[in-house]
């Protein structure tokens, strides 16, 4: 092996139902490489370490600066996004897996689509009432969008769900970044207003008490998100919603959250 | 009534803008993007959107947002749109602050509001700097309720190869590619609205994104419908230089007051916070004091290569300059410019806090794009529309920082009703086509890639694209001469006669991103050569399109629109006129 290379090793596989293969690629380092620029140089020469021909490496990429989400693999065995995870500070041999809690397409690439059905699921957006010129937002205090502007920053990667032990064929945990997204949208001003339609949701299956919280995600979230503070939140409101719901199950649902308003039992 | 069938192709802010609109209508989109939408690439967009709300008592209004915008590109842009635009920027701010945009705020809890370069100020909202990414999932979320509502249909993963169109020359529907399957399908439309973006992958080297290719508006291209303005390219004076990608450094941080210098010694490789104030060239504010840092993008792009090319002056060991942060308040840069710093620290190491940034210029947007009228963001084909980064509408020979993020919202707004009001008009529909139109495009792609999996030829597709990006960046960038037009010219051709050639290292049936990128490439080099075209005709200089042997703006002989075409294989370059009906030319000077 010449000095200025080093290894890559590669699970592939074709195809779902295709077997396993480990693959290994010598590249000449270049000062600033990512584990896209190994991927680009494969598929310019998909010749492995004993130079056996094959195909190009598929995965996933899109911004190449860690704002997508798209690129999310296991690199030495850990859930990150790979054009952030740069050469000089990886060990080598350099170990590429793609994730394992979704379903494979092919060789880095998954299906991370389940996330974004959960989303729609928790209704995770403002109820507008349309697109005209009805006037600006609600007012909002610059405190209030420096917690929630961190949250927004989720980036739908899909690391979080990766490293969660309760996240498995087993559960339908939804995970953390979902958790979070309903935290988001529940304190919006406007988004508030559908909070029990989600914290209803959140209390069915695969819901937050799923979570045992081993804290997992928010060491491997990318984009530093509070995300046990997030599940904190989320739990507190389901559980004070709960009681609630078991203080005032005679009562109206119009009646029942002007009440809530007024006693200031949600945040 | 009959249901019209509408299809957008693209999901960043533009193709999301337009099928919200679509639905709210009433009427069913279907939804094509090649990744999925909230990972598209308005994602990066980091500085903000520009608004004349007049928040900071500073006398701004639509009509200085105009005139800026006009002025800044040069006066190519027709007037009366780009006026409509400026006019609507501060209800559409309002609309994403009403979708739960995380926006920055004032202690009053009014939105706050930043400065960017070409204009004196204070109108460019923003969210952290990662504006794009905020707005993109405040549509992309709306678009989500549409879809749980089953007014949306997405199909994620799929690439547009080529619109159906019939006898009479009428869009009845697309062909599109399931990037897992391989499958060749039709889809019959009345209207499609293509919000495809940037065609940066051309020059490999370049702050977009990897699905910016141009596939589709060069496919558009070659079924007829005209590509305006192809010559002007911006090239961003900020950005990490590096080979897979250029990662941008937004003009907000100039904006929030970061300066751009370099040593005034030649070769001084003292580090850079040793050298003494006096001892520092901030040629940006000694040559333009006016607008200093925030001259536009072109200006500043040219006054570095000025510094680093003919003064000498560049960082000792690379071809940079400095773009310092680090007499600012931390505070402020935590709070304003976090998600910028980051990549940096990330992509580079050093805290730029503590460190001044060292960036080079980078092809950055694309002025030009699919040529639409003026009022209905339609083509010249009827039935196709566009709106976004792949048409060229707003923003003339040069853009203006935060103002392509309000362009692309803007004609999605346009482009959806017109869409709409256009299908419901047509006197037959896409059901009444007969069968055999759709077949016959069908087929024809599925030969295409037929053709390319069997070929056993010599030449590896990402060779020649990278060959593609360092003949662009060299001399179809910034500095243009003529006889190097004509050089990269033949060069093109070149690559055109190996690309015959090319040999698939994969030639299965599921998920074969390399005939994907064949197909991309294919298509960029026809998109090459029209912008090489455009710019070797165009013997003036006027906002990007920078040319030292005609050095002065020509209102006489070049204030019109390139309108490419093709005609038989063959590119074809006619022109029509501008309409400056608005503000008349005046030297651009700042
Ligand atoms: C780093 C960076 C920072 C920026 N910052 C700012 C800023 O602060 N302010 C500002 O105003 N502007 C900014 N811009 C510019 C702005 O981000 C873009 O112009 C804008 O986001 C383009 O949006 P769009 O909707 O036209 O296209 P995109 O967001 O590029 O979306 C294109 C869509 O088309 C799809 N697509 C492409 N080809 C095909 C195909 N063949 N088939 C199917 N689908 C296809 C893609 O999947 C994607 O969904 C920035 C740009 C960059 C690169
Ligand atoms: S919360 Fe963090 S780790 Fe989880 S998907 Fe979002 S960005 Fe990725
Ligand atoms: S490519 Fe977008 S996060 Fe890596």
């Amino acid at each position: 092996m010449a000095d200025n290379t080093f290894i890559v090793r590669i699970k592939r596989r074709a195809a779902p139902h295709e077997s396993v293969r480990w693959e290994e690629f010598e590249i000449r380092y270049r000062p600033h490489m990512n584990v896209i620029t190994c991927l680009r140089d494969i598929a310019e020469k998909p010749i492995t370490r004993d130079a056996k021909g094959t195909t190009p490496v598929s995965y996933d990429a899109n911004c190449l600066e860690e704002v997508c989400g798209a690129c999310a693999m296991l690199i030495n065995g850990y859930p990150r996004q790979a054009c952030s995870a740069l050469v000089d500070n990886l060990e080598k041999p350099i170990r590429l897996e793609p994730l394992t809690k979704f379903p494979l397409v092919r060789d880095l690439q998954v299906d991370r689509s389940v996330m974004f059905e959960n989303l729609k699921r928790m209704q995770c957006w403002v109820p507008i009432d349309g697109t005209y010129a009805i006037g600006p937002g609600p007012r909002m205090s610059p405190e209030e969008q420096q917690i929630g502007y961190p949250l927004a920053r989720c980036i739908t990667c899909g690391n979080c769900l990766e490293a969660c032990p309760k996240v498995n064929s087993h559960t339908q945990f939804v995970g953390a970044a979902i958790i979070n997204q309903v935290r988001l949208f529940n304190m919006h001003p406007t988004g508030e207003m559908h909070s029990r339609a989600r914290l209803e949701a959140m209390m069915g299956p695969g819901g937050i008490q799923d979570c045992d919280n081993a804290q997992n995600c928010v060491k491997v979230c990318p984009k530093s998100i509070p995300l046990t503070e997030s599940n904190n939140e989320i739990n507190r409101q389901v559980l004070k919603h709960a009681i609630w719901d078991w203080l005032n199950w005679s009562q109206g649902p119009t009646e029942r959250s002007e009440e809530w308003k007024r006693t200031g039992i949600q945040k | 009534m009959r249901e019209p069938r509408i299809i957008v192709v693209g999901g960043g802010l533009a193709g999301l803008m337009a099928t919200i609109r679509v639905a709210e209508s009433g009427v069913p989109v279907q939804l094509f993007s090649v990744v999925p939408v909230k990972r598209s690439h308005s994602v990066c967009a980091q500085g903000g959107i520009n608004a004349a709300k007049n928040l900071k008592g500073e006398g701004d209004s639509t009509w200085i947002h105009f005139d800026d915008t006009v002025y800044g590109g040069d006066f190519l842009a027709n007037q009366p749109i780009v006026k409509g635009m400026c006019e609507a920027a501060p209800a559409i701010i309002d609309l994403l602050d009403r979708m739960g945009v995380m926006f920055n705020r004032t202690p009053e809890g009014l939105l706050d509001f930043r400065r960017f370069g070409g204009t004196l100020h204070h109108r460019t909202a923003f969210a952290g700097a990662t504006t794009g990414q905020q707005l993109l999932y405040a549509l992309d979320e709306q678009v989500r309720r549409f879809e749980a509502e089953d007014k949306v249909h997405k199909f994620e993963g799929w690439t547009f190869l080529s619109a159906v169109i019939d006898e009479s020359r009428v869009c009845r529907g697309i062909c599109a590619m399931d990037l897992r399957t391989m499958e060749v399908r039709t889809f019959p439309c009345d209207a499609v609205i293509f919000c495809t973006g940037g065609i940066g992958a051309i020059f490999r080297q370049t702050t977009n994104s990897v699905a910016c290719t141009g596939m589709a508006q060069s496919a558009l291209f070659q079924q007829g419908v005209y590509y305006a303005n192809g010559e002007f390219i911006q090239v961003h004076p900020t950005a990490i230089p590096g080979e897979d990608k250029c990662r941008l450094m937004s003009e907000s941080l100039r904006g929030e007051g970061g300066r751009v210098w370099v040593p005034r010694k030649a070769g001084d490789n003292r580090p850079a916070r040793s050298i003494p104030e006096k001892e520092r060239f901030y040629f940006l504010e000694e040559w333009y004091p006016k607008y200093g840092n925030l001259v536009p993008r072109d200006v500043a792009t040219r006054a570095i290569y000025k510094i680093v090319f003919e003064e000498k002056l560049s960082l000792p060991g690379m071809n940079a300059v400095y773009l310092d942060l680090t007499h600012l308040p931390r505070e402020m840069l935590d709070r304003k410019l976090e998600g910028v710093l980051e990549i940096y620290q990330k992509f580079v190491g050093p805290d730029p806090r503590d460190e001044p940034m060292k960036v080079f210029p980078a092809m950055h947007y694309t002025m030009g794009g699919l040529w639409v009228d003026n009022e209905r963001q339609a083509t010249n084909i009827p039935g196709i529309f566009a709106a976004g980064e792949c048409e060229y509408q707003y923003h003339g020979a040069n853009r203006l920082g935060a103002n392509s993020l309000v362009s692309c919202i803007y004609g999605g707004m346009i482009a959806g009703p017109s869409a709409v009001k256009y299908a419901r008009n047509l006197e037959k529909g896409c059901e009444s086509v007969a069968s055999s139109v759709f077949d016959a495009e069908r087929s024809r792609q599925q030969e295409t890639n037929d053709a390319l999996l069997n070929q056993q030829g010599t030449e590896n597709p990402i060779t020649i694209w990278k060959e593609l990006g360092d003949l662009m960046v060299e001399h179809v960038t910034v500095v243009r001469l003529n006889a190097n037009l004509e050089k990269a010219l033949r060069k093109l051709d070149e690559f055109s006669d190996r690309f015959s050639r090319v040999n698939l290292a994969d030639r299965t049936q599921w998920s074969n991103q390399t005939l994907q990128f064949t197909r991309e490439l294919g298509n960029m080099l026809i998109l090459s050569k029209v912008i090489t075209l455009g710019a070797l005709a165009r013997n003036e200089t006027r906002g990007a399109h920078y040319k030292p042997e005609f050095p002065e703006r020509d209102d006489k002989n070049w204030l019109k629109t390139t309108k490419a075409s093709w005609n038989g294989g063959k590119i074809q370059l006619d022109y029509e006129p501008v309409d400056i009906s608005l503000l008349p030319p005046r030297p651009r000077k700042y």
